[in-house]
C-alpha cells in the first residue's frame, strides 16, 4: 500500500475460545478513544465456535476506504494453525508474536521481527487463567505499535472485561509490556 | 460527526443498523433468523420490550413481512431484516405494501450465491432482484450501506423516505457491512431528522388514497377514527376495487410517480474527482470502498480517475450519471455478482462508451490487489 | 337480504351489492358476523377486520370497519402484526378454507399456537370458490372439484383438531344453516380472550355443490342439515361417514394470552433495564 503512516494493521488469530475477537475489539475500541478510526471485522459462524478464528483490525489516521486486511503490520498467532496460515502475510519490519504453548514448529523465512512466548503456558502459571494469553499478547503489542499506547488499551481492557477480572487483566497486560522489554 | 451531544462506540453494522432503526422511531420487529442478518433481531429481542416496542420471531418470511405491515396500517414504524432466501419470500407482501402505501422497512443483508448460496459469504447479487423481484410496476427505493455508519445513518434515512412517501424501503448492505466493526456516531435524540408520516385531520369523501400534489396518498392509520379499507386489489382514491380501465391505469401510473416526483430527494450518491474523469470506478456499497482507494492511487499516477457511489440505488441516480459521463470514456464497474450494476450503468451512460465489469462471486470481498490489478488490465 | 338496522350499521351500503353468486352462503355468513358484532356493541371505530384472497375474504370489504384485505394466506400473519402493535383494537379474521388450510396452513398453526388473541372465522365450501372450483385441502375425500374432476385423492384435514392440538383456546363448529347457534358461536368467538376459531361450512353451489350432485343451494343447506351433529362433551359419540360435529368443540381459559403476556415481558425486560442503570 502506498501510505504507510495513514494505516496500520493488525491481524489477531487463533482458535475459537482464545478471547481473539476480543483482543480486536480491545484494539479497535482503543483505536477510537485515540481518535483514530477504525475497522474490525472477526471470522464468524462455526468457525467462532471452536476452530480457527481471526480478527482483522485496521487504524488510521483517515477515512479507511478498503476494509481488510492486506498486508499485516503486526500479526499475533496463538496456535499451530493460524501461525501457519497468517505468519508469513506480515509485512518486512512488521511484528510477529507466536503463542509457544501451541506453535511448536515457527514458521521459516519471515522477514517481519518474530517473537515467541510460551502466553497461554505464563497465563496458566502466573495467573490461574489460561484464557488470559490474549491480554498479555496486547500487553506485548502495547509496546510494539506506534499508534496505540499502553494506557488507551489498558483503559479500553477494563472497559471490556468484567469489573472483578479487572486486576487479573491488568497483571496480565503489564506481563505482557515486561515481555516486550525482554525481547 | 462532531457531534456535542451524541456518542460515539465501536458498533457491528448489524447492531447500527437495529440502534439506527429505533433512534428512527421503529416500535416493531417481526423477523425469522437468517443469517448473516440475525444480529439484528437480536438486538431488537434485548431493546424494544425496553421501550416498549414489539419483538416476534415470526413462523417464517412471509408472515414476517405480513407482521410489520400490519404493524405499520396500525400506526407503528416497523421494521425486518433478513438474507437472500428469506427476501424471495417476501417478495409477495413487499408488494402488498407498496400498493397500501404502507411504510415499512425491509433489511436484505447479502450473502453469496442463488438459493440457499454461501450463508457466511458476501456478495451483492440481490441488486436487481431488489428493483424487481415483486410483480409487475412498482416503486422501489433501496438504499446500499458502505460503512456501520452508513447503517447507522441509512436506516434512519430508510425510515424517514417510507415514512415521507409511503413506500417500502430496502436496506441492500452485503454480508460484510453487516459484519464490520466501525466507529458509529450515535446522534443526540432531536440531532438527526427523523419524519413521521402525515396523519391528515379529515378527508374529503372517504378518498383515503387520493394523492396529494407531491404524488403521495395518506390513507389513515386503522383504529383512528376513520375505517377505511386497504386492498391489494387495483383500487381508486377510495381504496376499493375498480376495474374501470381509467383508473386501473391511474393506480399504476400513481403509484410509481412516486419515484419520479421525488427524483431529487431520492438522489443519493458519494462521487471523488469526477468532474475531469476520464476513467470512472462505479460502484456501491463495500465494494465502493475500495474504489474509492484505486481512484486516489490512478490519480497520483497521473491517471484522470474518478469514483461514483451510489447510496440510494433505487432509483438509480441516471441523472448524475449522465452529466459526469459525458467526459469519461472508460466505465469500470466493480461488484460482487455477474453484472447487475453494469447493465445499469451501460444503460445510462450509453451504447458507445466503454462498460466493464470486475466481478467476483466466490463469496469474499473484491480485494484491492485483485481490484488493481484488473483496473490495469482494463485500462492497459 | 333483509335489512335490519343492525345490518345498515355494520355493512358499507356504498360498496354494495357483494359480488358473491346467486345461493351463495357467504351473504348468511356475513349476517350472523354483523349479528354478532351489534349484540356485543362492537365499536367500528376500534374494530379490524382482516382477510385474505377468495370469495369469502371479499368480505372484509363489505364491513364497515377498519379493513385490510390482504394477500392469500397472510390475513393471520397481518392481523398478528395489527394485533401486537395495538392490543386495544379488536380483531377479526375471515378467511376462505383453502386461505387459511392450504396456502396459509403455517400460519393458522403457528398464531394458534401463540394464543394470540384474535377472532378467526375460517369460511369452509369445501373448494376454491374464487377461482372456480378447484380441490382444496377440505374437499373430503372421493368428492369432486374441477381439478380432481376423478374424485380427490387426499384427505381433509380434521381441521378442528389440528388447531386444537396447534394450540388454540377456544374453538367451534357451525354452518350456514344453524344460523341462530352461529351466531352465539360467533358471539363467543368474539368474547374470548385468546386465539378462537369458528369454522363456517357454507355452502357454494356455483361449484361445490354442482361438481358433487347438489345444484342448489337448498339442496347444500339439506345436506349440511343431514350431517351436523350437535356436540355435547358429555356424549361423546362415533360420526357416521360424512357426518361432523357442530357447536363449541374447546374451550380452555387457563392459558395465558399473548398480548398480554407480551406487555407483561416489556414490564420485566423494563425493571432490569433500570436495575441495571
Ligand atoms: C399467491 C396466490 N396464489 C393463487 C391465487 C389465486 N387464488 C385466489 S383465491 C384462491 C382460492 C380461494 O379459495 P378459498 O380460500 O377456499 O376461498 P373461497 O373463494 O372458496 O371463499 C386462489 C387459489 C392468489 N390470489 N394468490
Ligand atoms: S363461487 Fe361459490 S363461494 Fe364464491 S361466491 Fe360463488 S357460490 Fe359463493
Ligand atoms: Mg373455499
Amino acid at each position: 500500500m502506498s501510505d504507510r503512516s495513514e494505516r496500520y494493521e493488525v491481524l489477531l488469530s487463533g482458535s475459537g475460545g482464545q478471547g481473539i475477537i476480543l483482543a480486536g475489539v480491545i484494539v479497535a475500541e482503543a483505536g477510537i478513544a485515540h481518535d483514530l478510526k477504525v475497522v474490525q471485522t472477526a471470522s464468524y459462524g462455526p468457525e467462532s465456535r471452536g476452530g480457527a478464528s481471526h480478527s482483522e483490525v485496521i487504524l488510521s489516521g483517515t477515512d479507511i476506504d478498503y476494509p481488510a486486511v492486506t498486508k499485516p503490520d503486526f500479526v499475533i498467532a496463538l496456535t499451530q494453525e493460524a501461525a501457519d496460515k497468517f505468519a508469513h502475510l506480515a509485512r518486512p519490519r512488521g511484528n510477529v508474536l507466536l503463542d509457544t504453548t501451541w506453535v511448536e514448529k515457527l514458521p521459516q523465512n519471515i522477514q517481519a521481527n518474530m517473537a515467541s512466548f510460551p502466553l497461554t503456558e505464563e497465563a496458566s502459571n502466573r495467573f490461574g487463567k489460561p484464557l488470559v494469553a490474549n491480554i498479555i499478547a496486547l500487553g506485548y503489542f502495547a509496546e510494539h505499535n506506534p499508534l496505540l499506547g499502553a494506557d488507551e488499551l489498558l483503559q479500553a481492557i477494563i472497559r471490556r472485561v468484567p469489573s472483578h477480572y479487572r486486576e487479573l487483566n491488568e497483571h496480565a497486560f503489564a506481563y505482557g509490556r515486561e515481555l516486550a522489554d525482554q525481547a | 460527526m462532531s457531534g456535542t451531544k451524541g456518542r460515539t462506540l465501536l458498533l457491528q453494522g448489524n447492531e447500527a443498523c437495529a440502534m439506527g432503526a429505533i433512534y428512527a422511531g421503529c416500535r416493531f420487529f417481526g423477523g425469522y433468523p437468517i443469517t448473516p442478518s440475525t444480529e439484528i433481531a437480536e438486538h431488537f429481542a434485548r431493546k424494544l420490550p425496553t421501550v416498549g416496542g414489539v419483538f416476534i420471531q415470526m413462523e417464517d418470511e412471509i408472515a414476517s413481512i405480513s407482521s410489520i405491515i400490519g404493524s405499520s396500517l396500525a400506526g407503528v414504524k416497523a421494521m425486518t431484516a433478513t438474507s437472500g432466501p428469506g427476501f424471495s419470500l417476501m417478495q409477495e407482501n413487499l408488494g402488498l405494501a407498496t400498493v397500501l402505501e404502507t411504510p415499512i422497512v425491509i433489511v436484505n443483508i447479502m450473502r453469496s450465491g442463488a438459493s440457499t448460496g454461501h450463508p457466511t459469504g458476501t456478495g451483492q447479487g440481490d441488486l436487481m432482484q431488489s428493483r424487481w423481484g415483486t410483480h409487475s410496476d412498482h416503486p422501489v427505493v433501496a438504499l446500499a450501506p458502505a460503512t456501520a455508519q452508513e447503517m447507522f445513518d441509512l436506516t434512519v434515512k430508510a425510515f424517514n423516505i417510507a415514512e415521507k412517501l409511503r413506500v417500502p424501503v430496502i436496506l441492500l448492505p452485503e454480508a460484510v457491512v453487516g459484519h464490520i466493526r466501525e466507529a458509529v456516531y450515535i446522534p443526540a435524540e432531536g440531532e438527526m431528522e427523523v419524519i413521521d408520516r402525515e396523519r391528515p385531520g379529515s378527508y374529503e369523501n372517504f378518498l383515503f388514497f387520493k394523492r396529494d400534489t407531491n404524488g403521495v396518498a395518506h390513507p389513515p392509520d386503522l383504529g383512528a377514527g376513520f375505517r377505511p379499507h386497504y386492498t391489494g386489489l387495483t383500487h381508486d382514491e377510495s381504496g376499493f376495487f375498480t376495474a374501470v380501465p381509467d383508473r386501473v391505469n391511474a393506480f399504476t401510473v400513481g403509484l410509481n410517480s412516486k419515484m419520479e416526483l421525488h427524483r431529487e430527494y431520492l438522489t443519493d450518491y458519494c462521487e471523488e474527482t469526477v468532474e475531469d474523469a476520464d476513467v470512472l470506478l462505479i460502484s456501491f456499497g463495500v465494494t465502493a470502498r475500495a474504489c474509492a482507494h484505486v481512484t486516489r492511487d490512478l490519480r497520483k499516477r497521473g491517471v484522470k480517475a474518478g469514483c461514483f457511489r451510489p447510496r440510494i440505488v433505487w432509483p438509480f441516480p441516471e441523472e448524475r450519471l449522465n452529466r459526469i459521463a459525458q467526459h469519461a470514456h472508460t466505465f469500470i464497474v466493480p461488484e460482487l455478482n455477474l453484472g447487475q450494476m453494469r447493465l445499469v450503468v451501460q444503460r445510462v451512460v450509453g451504447p458507445e462508451k466503454r462498460v466493464v465489469g470486475i466481478n467476483r462471486v466466490d463469496g469474499a470481498m473484491l480485494t484491492l490487489e485483485r481490484m488493481q490489478k484488473e483496473v490495469e488490465e482494463v485500462l492497459a | 337480504m333483509p335489512t335490519e338496522p343492525f345490518v345498515k350499521k355494520y355493512l358499507r351500503q356504498r360498496v354494495l351489492p357483494t359480488i358473491w353468486c346467486g345461493g351463495c352462503g357467504l351473504g348468511t355468513v356475513m349476517r350472523v358476523i354483523v349479528e354478532a358484532l351489534d349484540d356485543l356493541k362492537i365499536d367500528q371505530n376500534n374494530l379490524v377486520v382482516v382477510s385474505g384472497i377468495g370469495c369469502s375474504s371479499r368480505m372484509a370489504g363489505y364491513l364497515d370497519a377498519n379493513t385490510v384485505h390482504t394477500t392469500h394466506g397472510r390475513a393471520l400473519p397481518v392481523a398478528t402484526g395489527i394485533k401486537l402493535a395495538h392490543p386495544e383494537l379488536e380483531v377479526v379474521v375471515i378467511m376462505g378454507d383453502g386461505d387459511g388450510t392450504a396456502i396459509g396452513g403455517n400460519h393458522l398453526i403457528h398464531a394458534s399456537r401463540r394464543n394470540i388473541n384474535l377472532n378467526v372465522f375460517l369460511l369452509n365450501n369445501g373448494n376454491y370458490g374464487m377461482t372456480s372450483g378447484q380441490v382444496s385441502p377440505m374437499t373430503p375425500h372421493e368428492w369432486h372439484a374441477s381439478t380432481c374432476p376423478f374424485g380427490n385423492l387426499e384427505h381433509a384435514f380434521h381441521l378442528c383438531d389440528m388447531v386444537k392440538s396447534a394450540g388454540a383456546t377456544y374453538i367451534a363448529r357451525t354452518t350456514t344453516f344453524h344460523y341462530m347457534q352461529a351466531v352465539r358461536l360467533a358471539k363467543e368467538v368474539l368474547e374470548h380472550k385468546g386465539f378462537a376459531f369458528l369454522e363456517i361450512y357454507f355452502q357454494c353451489p356455483t361449484y361445490f355443490g354442482r361438481f358433487n350432485e347438489m345444484t342448489d343451494a337448498p339442496a347444500m343447506l339439506q345436506w349440511l342439515k343431514k350431517n351436523a351433529v350437535r356436540y355435547d362433551p358429555e356424549k361423546p359419540r362415533e360420526l357416521e361417514k360424512g357426518q361432523f360435529y357442530v357447536g363449541k368443540l374447546w374451550e380452555d381459559n387457563t392459558k395465558d394470552e399473548y398480548t398480554d403476556l407480551y406487555c407483561k415481558l416489556c414490564g420485566r425486560a423494563q425493571e432490569m433495564m433500570q436495575v441495571a442503570d
